[in-house]
């Protein structure tokens, strides 16, 4: 049980994460619909570039960033058994993160900010947008600093014993987030702000475009580490089985961090000004990351059959039907990986060096990352906060069914959403559009796809409400308890210097960014480049 | 700091420590076959990738040039009179086709080719990010403004193609797109000069 200032922290988190995402729910819909052209009266591309600006800023940095915050105070507290270090230092973060949000929101509501949510310069936005989200970034560094402080005071407390998986993951993690979140800033402060305060005329957009990379990358393994956090520690338990290797886990977290870091350019693989040379590396170390991920999928697989068997499952396949199904946790792991599989085979298209150039930019790319994202991450986070909300209510959660109904639902939806995207991205059809106006044949054949976009995004907006519904009950009516939540396996068996700290590690991707970053960045400096003047709003 | 050389002791120190760290952990034996396979699987996609890059010369465009966007009209390549689809073909017999990025369509508007040849693409951008494809071709490019953007293609079918727009540009990206038809090698006759397509 954790004490009342970490839980006031986690909670203040989940907040603004879940609110953001209940919210961002209601802008996707609203461009399923304006998207479809079914609804003449909806259609407006200033509304909807405004909305998808929105929608993305609110899932991927305002949902994400508090999500991993109170995850990581919670994590941190509970599996090192000690207070949060510092809790003035979170709060003022968690204040520098709020007023950043707030800051972005205003122009992003008012169509002065319709940049998307990865800012496309020469097209300027209100500087106020450029300010939130700096601040954003720089209030989540406090969160890195206090994860990091955590783990080497409790390592200086233990010596010789092995620092508890979870944190171990959320170490990882604040360093991820450390070394990728430079790229962004690097871009902000130099180039954004600057620029969008008047000071500088111009921009350049391909050093603008290659530090973003940087940034653009790595950021989803930032996300999706706490959902591997989940199911490592969490699953195996929920299942009603154990972990199958700690260190193979611990081996997992080491290589998203190393590998992950330095393959950002593959979101460049269509751009001018980065060489053929430097794409191919960054695609083998595109592919290499890939492993992390198949034995994340092999050991909380492995973990569920070995549940399943000890609970009577026999057979090739009868330890499935043996699993705790109505185990939110487990159901959600198991939505998870089936939605990783088919996420991860659209990305291995995506990551193909050649085979990109069908898919960059076509519906199939949201359709990949909603998979992945939307389906494999935010299950997790979901899954998750059933299971602390009750805890950090101190009630019981507010009814046991209506969950599972929630997460097949946000199953349910998000496969028939993202199957007609891969079709008509191989269709060909532009990701960033609003409506349809190309005057060919080629578009009557995307038509059909576009309902089935629409019931998909219903049945996930009803999920969303359900869910923010539940989390509202259980915290306003739930029926109190005495919170017995039991701890994530934390026992940690033996594991080497270089499975237990990142000295070794941190010097290694110090190389490789430099390696895989160096001249890419440095050509900027050295070739003659023309930059151009902002399109404002 | 003094930088100490590490000897042939040292080494054999460090091994032996490794070799016993090693076998001090304790991986599941199928979890390390598991590894095996995933490398594998991993090293044969990449391999796939290298040969079609290597032997076919497939690479994603990537010509790391640039142009100075607010004085394309002025420039010797991107002038008004010298787009569209060039008279003469370049050396190796591939067709150029010079293309201008603006909001909202690229310049010329219309363009027709020959199925069946080679053809380079060479475009610019004069204001922001645009981005160029052909549905279910891979005539695919960014087109960042301060570059030249260069891609290669072969349409081997007659018919009409739209030329899409598929990188957010401005409230009016939804109209971005221009016309390429493709007919018959035998029915194609080059420009007399540029500029003016078809
Ligand atoms: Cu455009």
């Amino acid at each position: 049980m954790n004490d009342a200032t970490t839980t006031r922290l986690t909670l203040f988190n989940f907040w603004v994460a879940f609110g953001a995402f209940g919210l961002a729910c209601f802008f996707g819909m609203y461009q399923v619909l304006e998207r479809s052209g079914l609804f003449a009266f909806l259609q407006s591309p200033a509304v909807y570039f405004a909305s998808v600006s929105t929608h993305g800023v609110l899932m991927a940095f305002v949902l994400t960033t508090f999500f991993i915050m109170g995850f990581g105070y919670y994590t941190a507290a509970q599996s090192l058994r000690r207070p949060v270090w510092n809790p003035q230092l979170a709060w003022a973060g968690y204040g520098v993160c709020v007023v950043g949000v707030v800051l972005a929101a205003v122009p992003l509501l008012l169509g002065k900010a319709s940049v998307l949510y990865t800012f496309y310069p020469p097209i300027q936005a209100n500087v106020f947008f450029y300010i939130g989200a700096t601040l954003l970034v720089v209030g989540s560094w406090f969160w890195c600093a206090i994860m990091l402080v955590m783990f080497a005071q409790w390592k200086k407390d233990h010596p010789g014993e092995t620092v508890p998986l979870p944190m171990f993951a959320t170490a990882a993690n604040a360093l991820l987030w450390l070394w990728t979140s430079l790229g962004v800033a690097l871009e902000s402060v130099f180039q954004l702000l600057p620029w969008a305060l008047g000071l500088t005329d111009t921009i350049d957009v391909g050093l603008a475009r290659t530090l973003f990379a940087w940034t653009l990358h790595p950021i989803v393994y930032f996300w999706l580490i706490p959902a591997y956090i989940a199911l490592y520690c969490y699953v195996p338990q929920a299942a009603g089985g154990k972990l199958f290797s700690d260190v193979l886990a611990r081996t997992a977290f080491v290589l998203i961090l190393v590998l992950g870091l330095p393959i950002g350019f593959h979101h460049l693989y269509m751009d001018p000004e980065q060489a053929a040379g430097w794409k191919f590396l960054h695609m083998v170390g595109t592919f290499a990351v890939a492993i992390p991920t198949l034995l994340t999928g092999f050991t909380v697989i492995a973990s569920l059959e070995m549940a399943g068997r000890r609970q009577g499952g026999t057979g090739l396949f009868g330890w499935i039907g043996a699993l705790p199904w109505k185990n939110p946790m487990v159901l959600a792991a198991i939505l998870s990986l089936l939605m990783l599989v088919l996420g991860g085979f659209g990305g291995i298209v995506n990551a193909s060096y050649a085979m990109n150039a069908m898919v960059h930019n076509t519906a199939w790319v949201p359709g990949h990352f909603h998979l992945i994202f939307a389906g494999t991450v935010v299950t997790m986070y979901l899954a998750v906060a059933y299971k602390l909300w009750p805890e950090l209510c101190g009630r019981k959660l507010y009814s046991e069914d209506l969950p599972l109904v929630q997460l097949w639902g946000w199953f349910i939806g998000m496969v028939i959403m993202t199957t007609p995207w891969h079709v008509l991205g191989l269709l060909g059809q532009p990701r960033r559009i609003s409506s349809v106006q190309y005057n060919s044949v080629l578009t009557l054949s995307w038509d059909p796809y576009e309902v089935a976009m629409v019931i998909g995004g219903l049945i996930l907006l009803g999920s969303a409400c359900l869910f923010v519904y539940l989390l509202y009950k259980t915290q306003a009516a739930g029926e109190k308890v005495e919170a017995r939540v039991e701890a994530a396996d934390d026992s940690a068996p033996w594991a080497p210097a270089w499975l237990n700290g990142f000295a070794l590690w941190n010097r290694l991707i110090l190389v490789l960014m430099a390696l895989s970053y160096g001249y890419p960045i440095l050509q900027f400096f050295l070739l003659k480049t023309h930059s151009p003047t902002a399109w404002g709003y | 700091m003094r930088i100490r050389f590490p000897d042939k002791k040292w080494f054999h120190e460090k091994m032996a420590g490794l070799g016993e760290e090693m076998s001090r952990l304790e991986i599941n034996e199928l979890e390390r076959k598991w590894l095996f396979v995933s490398v594998a699987m991993i090293g044969l996609f990449v391999g796939a990738i290298v040969v079609t890059a290597a032997m076919h010369g497939v690479h994603p465009p990537s010509h790391v040039e640039t142009i100075d966007s607010a004085s394309l009209h002025l420039s010797q390549e991107f002038a008004e009179d010298k787009l569209g689809v060039q008279p003469e073909p370049l050396p190796d017999g591939s067709l150029q086709v010079r293309l201008v990025a603006g909001r909202y369509g690229f310049y010329p508007r219309e363009i027709e080719v020959p199925a069946g040849r080679r053809i380079v693409f060479r475009m610019a951008s004069m204001d922001v990010l645009h981005g160029a494809h052909i549905p279910m071709t891979n005539m695919s490019t960014m087109i960042v403004p301060g570059y030249v953007s260069e891609v290669v293609s072969v349409f081997p079918k007659p018919g009409e193609y739209p030329m899409l727009c598929n990188e957010y540009c401005g409230l009016g990206h939804d109209h971005m797109w221009s016309k390429v038809t493709v007919v018959a090698q035998e029915n194609w006759r080059a420009p007399a000069t540029g500029g003016k397509q078809p």
